[in-house]
C-alpha cells in the first residue's frame, strides 16, 4: 500500500540564493505519526509549508514527487490546493497567540472552515464546531464560540486551532512545532490530546518539532533533518536504539536523561552552527561540525541502509557506531 | 461595550468645553472687538456706544458664562454683517459643505482602498510601484491647481461640466472630485501598508492553510485588521473637507461653510467667526467618537479596554 503523503526530492529555494530544503524525502502512512526532527533553521519548517503549498513570497517548490492519497500535488493550481487544504490536510502552527484571526470569534473562524469545503448552513457549522470544541477539552463550549481569540490563553488557542483543524475530518494534520510556544503541563496536555485524536480518528500526523522527547512519546516514524536534507530515516525505536548518523548521535548525546547524568555535569553539545547551504553546495552538510568527517565527505554522500526502513545518508557504514562505542568502552576497561 | 461609548462621550464632552474657551479666547486675543466692529472712522462714543449694546462692557467671565449657556441651547449670536442668527447662517451653508464633503469621501475611498489594496497584493511588482507614484503627485499636487487645470479640462475645453457654482448636481463633481484627490495620498499609502502588515501574519497563514478563497483572505480576514488606522484617518480626512474646503468653495464658487469662515475672518464678524469654530470642532469631535465607535466594531480587543 502506498503512503497517505509521499514526498521525494523536495527542494525550495528562496529568491534562487538560499536553498532551505535539498532533496527531501518523507512518507507519512495513514494512522501513523511521523516526526520531523532538528535544529532551529534546518528547513523542518518550510518542507512542511512546501508540502501544504503555503510558502511564503519568494519560495519556489520542486519535488521528484509530492502526492497524497495518491493525487499529484504539483500540478495543482492553487484553487485546487486551497479545496485540499483545511478539508483533507490540514495544518496547526507553532504560534497559538497570533495563527488566529483577532477580530472575528471563535465561532466564526471555525464554522467558515466547514462552509467553505462542505457548504451547510452556518447553524450546522456552528454545532459541529461546538462539538469539536468540547472533544479537545474545552470546556463550555456554546460560550467559547462567541469569545475572541484575546480572550483565551495561549493552551485554549491552540486547542482552538487542533480543532479547527479537524472541522473536516482531514486525513493528514501536519503540525509544526505545536507545543513550543506552551508551558510544560499545557504541552502535555496538547501532545496526550493529539495523541487520542489519532487513535480515534485514525488521523495521520506529520509532527515538526526539535524536542526529542516529543519524538520519543510520539513518533510511530522520525525523519532527522539537518541543513535540509533528511540525514536519517527509522522507526521511532530503532533510531533510539541504533542511531546511525553521527548528527543524530550528537542530537541524542544532548538529552540530559534524568539518573544517568550526574549533577553539574555538563550536557553534551554539538560545537558550531548549521552552516548556510549556498545553490551547488556539494557533499555532506554536517561535515564542518563532524568529528568524523575526512576528504570523502566532500564529495557525493552515499545512503547507507542500516536495517529494513532505517537508511541513513554518511560514509560511514552500518555498524560503525556500534564498534565505536565497543572502542571506548575497552579503552574504558584498560 | 457600553463602559466604552460612556467614556468616548465624556471625553468629547470636554473638549468640547476646552474649544469653546479656546474659539472665545482666541476672538478675544485678536483686539478689542468694539473698536474694530466700529470701523475706523468711528469716534469714542460710537465705541461706547457699541461696547454697550453688544456686551463687551461687562466683565470677561460673564460674557464666556453667556455665551457657553447660548451656545449650549442652541443660540449662537448674531451676526454684525447680515444681521441674522449665526445658527441660520450656518444651517443654510450647511448642505453644500456637507454635500461636498461626503462626495469628496466617497471619491477618495472609492480610490484610495482598491488601489491601496491592489498595490499590497503584489507588493513590490510595478503595478505597487505605479500606484505609489500616483499617490506621490497626489501629495504634491496643490488642490487649487488640480481645480483650475479640471476647469480648463472638463469645463472649458470639453465643455461637459459647469466651472463654478452648484444650482444642479453636476456641479459637484469637479469640486468632489478635487477635494476627495487630496485625500487619496495618504488614505492609500495607510490602506497599502496596512494590507501589507495584515497579508504577511500568521492569521493569513492559518486563513491560507483553511483553504479559504484568494476573495475571503483578502477582504474578509486581512481588509478588516487593516482597516482600522484607515477608518481613524477617513474621520479626520472627512472633518478636514468639511472644514477645510475653503479653497475649494472659492475657487468652484461654492458658498458653503468654509467660504463663510474665510468672510467672517476677513470682516472681524466676530460672533460667526467663534460659532463656525465651534461648530466645526463639534463637527471634528462627533466624527472621531464615531471612528472610535467604528474601530471598536472592528476590533473587539478594543471594546474591552
Amino acid at each position: 500500500m502506498s503512503a497517505l503523503l509521499e514526498v521525494e526530492g523536495l527542494r525550495v529555494r528562496f529568491n534562487s540564493r538560499a536553498e532551505a530544503v535539498r532533496g527531501v524525502s518523507i512518507a507519512v502512512n495513514k494512522g501513523e505519526t511521523h516526526c520531523l526532527v532538528g535544529e532551529s533553521g534546518c528547513g523542518k519548517s518550510v518542507s512542511s509549508l512546501a508540502i501544504m503549498g503555503l510558502l511564503a513570497k519568494g519560495g519556489q517548490r520542486t519535488a521528484d514527487r509530492l502526492a497524497f492519497g495518491g493525487q499529484d500535488l504539483r500540478g495543482l493550481s492553487e484553487r485546487a490546493m486551497s479545496r485540499l487544504r483545511g478539508d483533507r490536510m490540514a495544518m496547526i502552527f507553532q504560534e497559538p497567540m497570533t495563527s488566529l484571526n483577532p477580530a472575528y470569534t471563535i465561532g466564526s473562524q471555525m464554522a467558515e472552515v466547514l462552509t467553505r469545503h462542505r457548504g451547510g448552513s452556518r447553524r450546522a457549522a456552528l454545532d459541529r464546531a461546538a462539538s469539536l470544541l468540547g472533544r479537545v477539552g474545552i470546556t463550555a463550549p456554546g460560550m467559547r464560540l462567541a469569545q475572541y481569540p484575546h480572550q483565551l490563553s495561549g493552551g485554549l488557542r491552540q486547542r482552538v486551532m487542533i480543532a479547527m483543524a479537524l472541522m473536516c475530518d482531514p486525513e493528514l494534520l501536519i503540525a509544526d512545532e505545536p507545543t513550543t510556544a506552551l508551558d510544560v503541563t499545557v504541552q502535555a496536555q496538547i501532545l496526550r490530546l493529539l495523541m487520542e485524536l489519532q487513535r480515534e480518528l485514525g488521523l495521520a500526523i506529520l509532527l515538526i518539532t526539535h524536542d526529542l522527547g516529543i519524538v520519543a512519546r510520539m513518533a510511530d516514524r522520525v525523519s532527522v533533518m539537518y541543513a535540509g536534507e533528511v540525514v536519517e530515516s527509522a522507526t521511532a525505536g530503532a533510531l533510539f536504539a541504533a542511531p546511525s548518523h553521527p548528527y543524530t548521535r550528537g542530537l541524542l548525546a544532548c538529552v540530559p536523561i534524568p539518573g544517568t547524568i550526574a549533577r553539574g555535569a555538563a550536557l553534551g553539545s554539538i560545537p558550531g552552527t548549521v552552516p548556510r547551504i549556498a545553490l551547488g553546495f556539494q557533499g555532506c552538510g554536517f561535515r564542518d561540525r563532524c568529528a568524523l568527517a575526512d576528504a570523502s565527505c566532500a564529495g557525493a554522500v552515499p545512503v547507507q541502509r542500516r536495517a529494513a526502513g532505517h537508511e541513513y545518508a554518511c560514509r560511514l557504514e552500518p555498524g560503525w557506531g556500534e564498534r565505536a562505542l565497543g572502542e571506548r568502552a575497552l579503552g574504558e576497561q584498560a | 461595550m457600553l463602559i466604552f461609548i460612556a467614556r468616548r462621550l465624556l471625553l468629547a464632552v470636554l473638549v468640547t468645553l476646552t474649544v469653546l474657551t479656546a474659539s472665545f479666547a482666541l476672538t478675544r486675543l485678536s483686539g478689542d472687538l468694539a473698536i474694530s466692529i466700529a470701523g475706523p472712522q468711528a469716534t469714542s462714543e460710537d465705541i461706547e456706544i457699541i461696547r454697550k449694546a453688544y456686551g463687551l462692557n461687562r466683565p470677561v467671565v460673564v460674557q464666556f458664562g453667556d455665551w457657553v449657556v447660548s451656545a449650549a441651547t442652541g443660540d449662537l449670536g448674531r451676526s454684525y454683517l447680515y444681521h441674522e442668527p449665526v445658527a441660520r447662517l450656518i444651517a443654510a451653508r450647511m448642505p453644500t459643505t456637507l454635500t461636498l464633503g461626503l462626495c469628496g469621501l466617497v471619491v477618495a475611498l472609492g480610490i484610495a482602498l482598491p488601489l491601496g489594496i491592489l498595490a499590497a497584493m503584489r507588493e513590490g511588482s510595478l503595478m505597487d510601484r505605479g500606484i505609489m507614484m500616483v499617490a506621490v503627485v497626489g501629495q504634491a499636487m496643490p488642490t487649487f491647481w488640480l481645480g483650475l487645470l479640471l476647469v480648463i479640462i472638463f469645463g472649458l475645453k470639453l465643455g461637459w461640466l459647469p466651472i463654478s457654482g452648484a444650482d444642479e448636481w453636476d456641479g459637484f463633481v469637479l469640486p468632489a472630485f478635487v477635494l476627495g484627490f487630496s485625500a487619496v495620498p495618504a488614505l492609500m499609502r495607510l490602506t497599502r501598508s496596512g494590507m501589507v502588515d495584515a497579508l504577511a501574519s500568521d492569521y493569513i497563514r492559518t486563513a491560507r492553510a483553511k483553504g479559504l478563497s484568494r476573495a475571503a483572505i483578502v477582504l474578509k480576514h486581512a481588509a478588516r485588521n487593516a482597516a482600522m488606522p484607515v477608518v481613524a484617518v477617513a474621520a479626520v480626512q472627512l472633518g478636514f473637507m468639511l472644514s477645510g474646503s475653503v479653497v475649494i468653495e472659492g475657487v468652484f464658487a461654492l458658498h458653503g461653510v468654509g467660504y463663510l469662515a474665510w468672510e467672517s475672518i476677513s470682516k472681524n464678524d466676530f460672533p460667526v467667526v467663534q460659532a463656525v469654530v465651534l461648530f466645526l470642532a463639534v463637527i471634528y469631535i462627533a466624527l472621531t467618537v464615531l471612528a472610535d465607535m467604528l474601530n471598536a466594531f472592528l476590533d473587539p480587543r478594543l471594546r474591552t479596554q
